[in-house]
């Protein structure tokens, strides 16, 4: 065996960033107010587009920059903006019902530390799961791929937890960060084609939301999941 | 060729922008004109594509593959266009010109998008276009704006979006694999990433294979990622129900089988038989024991749409040509006897103002047209002849024998009887029992009158037992010729 290779500076850096995303991650788990949530979503979401940035930068493929804009203009601003416009109801602190505020904070089926050890266990299953993924990526390094299978992996525990209409839709966007994060790692000099895809799903996606939400406030006033439950069989 | 191609990726799109200002009363034919003359196109690409090959043009891209699915999208696209117009004429008590507006938008959008979807000849776009369907659909099923409608639409964009999302990472390892070998300014277009699939890296294309199936397995609905089917295609407005199962999730099926080709050349057919198969014997199983115990019709034939899904899964798995051929023919006829059924169902609605199955009785006394209509839509649906379902269930099983997988098919010949016995058992309790006297407690919507609620809700479905009884009785030859090219495409030997 030889010495261990130190990382050089770009692999590093890829792989703090990758790091910092999932960390970010395992936070929305411990952020019961909404807002805090969707600040933790933009921080990530601008993660990302720094990772682009600096793929972009090492890799001499310029339409990444333009890339790294529109998250930042998407993910940063609009969405965290229509976001926290759309879902006053979500916020406990607004609201002096009691039954409110334990809507935001879990199913309450399981205590937040054992979802916090479930998603590590997701986490740590996603690291070996992409040791057996022969990916050797010039771009970015093997590392930062594992990690964004872990956050895939942690958002969907995330989703499962949660139990309130405004803050699994922050989960299925912070999922998509994390596919964001692969696509990077995978495939950084992805044809625009794929990354405009993204971009693209979650325009429609906030539009579909915002309409739901809407909907939602209108019938039921609240925006818990666990008024959700006349359809089953 | 290439103008029908750009015909059929326009019209629909433009009637769903016409459908904007036009009033409504004019929406409803200028939309079953475009779905009408959508099929006359898609009737018209038959010929050339039964013997040619890949036919491209920038991003389109043709096949005999993608003019299966297009055929069974622009035949219920017609069918719904004309039943829509009696269906919002006899919408009694909400009488609201926003909401017709909005379900003419949404229905053409819709047809436009699942059109779309066999028409791009790129992996990325068929991603877009699959992600379109579902933003649309939602906002259909969302559309009755009642509480479980908004349950519905919740859960369903909850969970395809988050299928979805599988399903593209999915198609980012297809990517890197396709890179590996065609370099990196690749741009996933499928023909160049299937004939180069016998040199891509394994496990990568295993991996892209699973995720994808997971992923648009979400949509089409097979267990145990379903759980969104029942509820959207009970609380959608009905001709919307007759395009998600008829249509929309053969499409979503379209590309687990455009990842499936790539997996079958790069591993040889039995991994990915494995994993359809698994999948498949899952629906079958869990749809077939959910149909014994439902109330709610529109329920029961939602858990029926699981079941076709899985009997697709099945065919596939099985690999022989026979029953390939079996589940291409399983599309075009589930395509035309579930919007048959929902049609049905849709007047049987109308008639007793419920959903619930113990409150309807009496429907083939009572509905002259409609009721003999619906028991041949159950019966298609349960498999029996003269109908199309029943000739390609039985392709599927004797390919399944043929291929040495004797037991499965037994398991798929018992479960299919299961079904057999949920439907027909509450189609005989709907419509051959009495009907209930007026002043009783499940008195009927309309009194306890004889006759159709409109006829423009019965012509769309006497075409779709025509179409039933053609693809049973005597495919043309011109359709079998188109069937064996996909087939022979689905064996990898285009």
């Amino acid at each position: 065996m030889g010495p261990i290779q130190a990382p050089g500076a770009y692999t590093g850096a890829a792989n703090v960033i990758a790091v910092l995303i999932l960390l970010i991650e395992f936070g929305m788990f411990r952020q019961a107010l909404f807002r805090d949530q969707v600040r933790l979503y933009a921080a990530q979401s601008g993660l990302i587009a720094v990772l682009a940035a600096l793929v972009a930068a090492t890799r001499h493929l310029p339409e990444l920059y333009a890339l790294a804009a529109l998250t930042i203009a998407l993910k940063v601003v609009v969405i965290p903006v229509v976001m926290t416009r759309l879902a006053p109801a979500a916020e406990p602190a607004d609201d002096l019902d009691t039954g409110a505020g334990a809507d935001i904070a879990g199913t309450g089926g399981l205590s937040l530390a054992t979802t916090v050890l479930i998603g590590i266990v997701a986490a740590a299953f996603g690291i070996f799961a992409a040791r057996a993924v022969p990916v050797n990526s010039a771009a970015a390094p093997t590392t930062a791929l594992a990690v964004s299978l872990s956050v895939v992996l942690v958002a969907f525990v995330l989703m499962i937890h949660r139990r309130d209409v405004a803050s699994q839709a922050v989960g299925l966007f912070s999922l998509e960060n994390g596919i964001s994060l692969a696509a990077l790692v995978v495939a950084a000099s992805l044809p625009l084609i794929l990354e405009l895809a993204l971009l693209f799903d979650l325009l429609l996606a906030v539009v579909v939301f915002a309409l739901l939400i809407r909907l939602h406030h209108g019938r039921a006033e609240t925006l818990s999941t666990a008024g959700l439950t006349s359809l089953r069989g | 060729m290439t103008a029908i191609a750009l015909a059929l990726l326009i019209a629909p799109a433009l009637a769903g922008l016409a459908a904007v200002w036009l009033p409504s009363p004019a929406s409803g034919p200028v939309t079953a004109a475009v779905g009408l003359a959508s099929f006359c196109l898609v009737l018209g690409l038959i010929p050339t594509l039964a013997r040619h090959d890949v036919r491209t043009l920038g991003f389109v891209s043709i096949d005999a593959l993608s003019v299966v699915f297009l055929l069974a999208t622009s035949f219920l696209y017609a069918c719904v266009g004309l039943y829509s117009i009696g269906y919002l004429r006899t919408e009694t008590h909400t009488r609201d010109h926003r909401y017709d507006r909005r379900f003419w938008i949404g229905l053409n959008l819709f047809a436009w998008s699942m059109l779309a979807a066999p028409l791009m000849g790129n992996l990325a776009l068929l991603w877009i276009a699959i992600e379109v369907t579902t933003i649309v659909s939602a906002l259909l099923v969302a559309l009755e704006g009642t509480d479980g409608a908004a349950e519905a639409a919740w859960k369903y964009v909850l969970l395809a979006s988050a299928g979805l999302a599988i399903a593209l990472l999915g198609t980012i390892f297809a990517y890197y694999a396709g890179a590996h070998v065609l370099g990196q300014s690749y741009n996933l277009a499928f023909s160049p990433l299937l004939s180069a699939a016998p040199r891509l890296p394994a496990t990568v294309v295993r991996l892209a294979f699973v995720l994808a199936v997971l992923g648009y397995g979400t949509k089409v609905g097979l267990f145990p990622v379903h759980t969104w089917l029942p509820d959207a295609h009970s609380q959608a407005p009905t001709p919307v129900s007759a395009l998600l199962s008829g249509s929309l999730l053969a499409v979503s099926f379209y590309a687990i089988l455009r990842f499936y080709q790539i997996a079958a050349a790069r591993l040889g057919s039995t991994f990915p038989r494995d994993v359809l198969l698994a999948f498949g014997i899952g629906s079958l199983l869990l749809a077939a024991l959910y149909m014994l115990d439902q109330r709610d019709y529109k329920r029961l034939l939602a858990y029926s749409s699981i079941e076709h899904m899985g009997i697709l899964a099945i065919g596939v798995s099985f690999g022989a040509p026979v029953a390939l051929a079996g589940v291409l023919l399983h599309v075009l006829a589930h395509a035309a006897a579930k919007g048959n059924a929902f049609m049905g169902a849709g007047v049987l609605m109308r008639k007793y103002g419920t959903k619930q199955i113990g409150s309807v009785s009496g429907g083939l006394s009572l509905l002259p047209w409609s009721g003999p209509l619906f028991m041949i839509a159950i019966l298609a649906l349960c498999a029996l002849p003269p109908f199309g379902i029943f000739r390609s269930e039985f392709e599927i099983v004797s390919g399944g024998l043929s291929a040495a997988h004797d037991t499965v098919a037994a398991v798929f010949v018992v479960l299919v009887t299961v079904a057999f016995f949920g439907l027909s058992l509450t189609a005989n309790r709907m419509l051959l029992s009495r009907p209930a006297r007026a002043g009783d407690s499940g008195a009927v919507h309309d009194g306890p009158g004889r006759g159709e609620p409109s006829a423009w809700m019965v012509v769309p479905v006497v075409a779709g037992v025509v179409a039933l009884l053609v693809l049973g009785l005597h495919p043309p030859g011109e359709l079998t010729d188109l069937l064996a090219r996909a087939v022979s495409s689905l064996r990898g030997q285009a």
